[in-house]
């Protein structure tokens, strides 16, 4: 997947799991908790949509790096470079 | 003027009152279109089909559940948790209380369930077959969908209710005991305020129909409208349905001091066990449940105006009901018996406290909404007064007594008076 791929796999998950937010306006370099209401469990879901679509692991150590959709892509991007977009 | 009852001899912060009626029902989402739904007798029931078990019957809800609860609350929570969110929000707005200005630490939430669990259980279960069973793919989301508090814990949640809440696990006579917890819970002032009654998600779990089933207990017919026939000799079983039926309950001296509408007056109630046998009813015990609860509101049998029954369907237990009621109402000549299952099926732990609300309006319009369905009086179940497939008008209504039975011999009676 290329980045860009990787970031409409992020934008899909987020419209199911915060399906009241307009994300029309995400600001990528913004914090997603600055921008939207998700919380610790919206997070894991992240996590488990990623394994569950794509078997990717996000050990928990490494979940900060999902803090904004700009950190969420460079950290997947080696991770999902080998993955073919369904 | 209504007979005297035993309640009214008590102080007024005592006295316990209906003042709001949230619900939805398989054929009705508030008060007035359920009941005006009973007195076209307009069936709730519907083809239904849900994985594994195939295509069956059930009575299924059509209530807007984004009208209390954002999309992301809905998807995180559980149907039983929406259910209940919706009827306590209804069973608010419908009391005026000013809820804004109320103390939510004052409040308290106890919700009947005769199960919760399974439906979020087989879902996971579900999602992780997908993955070779693989349990890293098992939600975060389960424990909090499954803990036995979930639909009174998510009530809270959406209303800021900081008060008491949880759930009363008691079988298919749940929503009765919601309703007979919160009024305990009034009464030693540990609340101001109560919403209580029962929900049900049931139908979302395939495991309920497959186990009625093997129970041969599950009702068939060709036309869903008359799956659900109690007292017919036709009757194969039970329909199940999902539901909520959740009350406003408050002291009548709170009610008195806001002017608030009084919908009825619990003015008496009960709860015993069979201790016989898991699934089978026990007609003493019914009846002992009947007359404990007519004895605390010191009512004779003959001056309940409407008996509203738990029959279900099945061929067993809704003869050994009338056994029951045959035990206390065989001479009555003024009581009048019905079934609301007749319509929407069994809505399990809302079943009680909807049941109620179907037939608290005959203290306003004096019908007696009948027994749908019965085709054929099994002789059985031909106990006198029982109102069947054509309404009573023109009945002055001042106590109504509500049954509500379950698995594992629990029987729950309340009974209301008009106020």
């Amino acid at each position: 997947m290329t980045p860009a791929e990787i970031r409409d796999e992020i934008l899909d998950i987020l419209e199911d799991i915060s399906p009241d937010e307009d994300l029309d306006s995400l600001d990528d370099e913004k914090a997603f908790r600055d921008q939207l209401e998700l919380d610790s469990m919206d997070f894991l879901d992240i996590v488990m949509e990623l394994r569950k679509r794509h078997r990717v692991q996000i050990p928990e150590e490494d979940y900060g790096n999902l803090a904004s959709m700009h950190s969420t892509v460079t950290y997947l991007e080696p991770k999902m470079k080998d993955i073919v977009k369904s | 003027m209504i007979a005297p009852n035993r309640a009214s001899e008590l102080p007024d912060d005592q006295r316990i009152v209906i003042t709001g009626v949230g619900l939805t029902a398989p054929n009705g989402n508030d008060w007035a279109s359920f009941r005006e739904a009973l007195l076209e007798k307009r069936s709730g029931v519907q083809p239904y089909e849900i994985r594994y078990f195939g295509e069956t019957l059930a009575g299924i809800c059509d209530f807007d559940t984004n009208r209390y609860q954002k999309k992301k609350e809905v998807r995180r929570g559980t149907r039983a948790g929406s259910v209940g969110v919706y009827a306590a929000n209804e069973a608010i707005r419908h009391s005026g209380v000013d809820w804004e200005n109320t103390d939510r630490s004052r409040v308290g939430i106890y919700v009947g369930v005769t199960e919760h669990g399974n439906v979020e259980t087989e879902n996971e279960i579900y999602v992780i077959k997908g993955f070779d069973y693989d349990t890293s793919c098992w939600s975060h989301h389960h424990n909090p969908r499954t803990v036995a508090n979930n639909p009174a814990g998510e009530i809270a949640l959406n209303m800021g209710v900081t008060g008491p809440h949880y759930t009363i696990g008691a079988a298919c006579a749940a929503g009765n005991a919601g309703i007979i917890q919160g009024a305990q819970m009034l009464r030693l002032h540990e609340c101001d305020l109560a919403i209580a009654g029962g929900t049900s998600e049931s139908i979302h779990t395939f495991g309920i129909f497959a186990s009625f089933n093997s129970q041969n207990a599950l009702a068939t017919h060709d036309d869903p409208a008359k799956a659900s026939r109690p007292f017919d000799v036709d009757r194969n079983g039970i329909v199940v349905a999902e539901g909520g039926c959740l009350y406003t309950l408050e002291r009548l001296s709170d009610a008195k001091a806001r002017n608030a509408e009084i919908h009825g007056e619990l003015v008496g109630y009960a709860m015993n066990t069979d201790a016989t046998d898991f699934v089978l009813p026990n007609p003493e015990r019914q009846a002992q449940c009947v007359q404990m609860a007519l004895e605390k509101a010191g009512l004779q049998p003959n001056q309940i105006d409407l008996v509203s029954t738990h029959a279900t369907g099945t061929s067993s237990g809704d003869f050994q009901e009338c056994k029951a009621l045959r035990t206390v109402f065989g001479d009555c000549t003024n009581t009048r018996i019905n079934n609301t299952k007749s319509y929407i099926g069994h809505a399990m732990g809302a079943a009680g406290s909807l049941e109620l609300a179907g037939n608290l309006l005959s203290f306003k319009d004096g019908v007696i909404h009948p027994t749908i369905n019965v085709d054929q009086l099994d002789p059985d179940c031909a106990i006198p007064g029982l109102v069947l497939n054509e309404p009573e008008e023109g009945k002055k209504v001042d106590y109504v007594l509500n049954n509500s039975f379950g698995m594992l011999g629990i029987n729950s009676v309340v009974i209301i008076g008009r106020v």
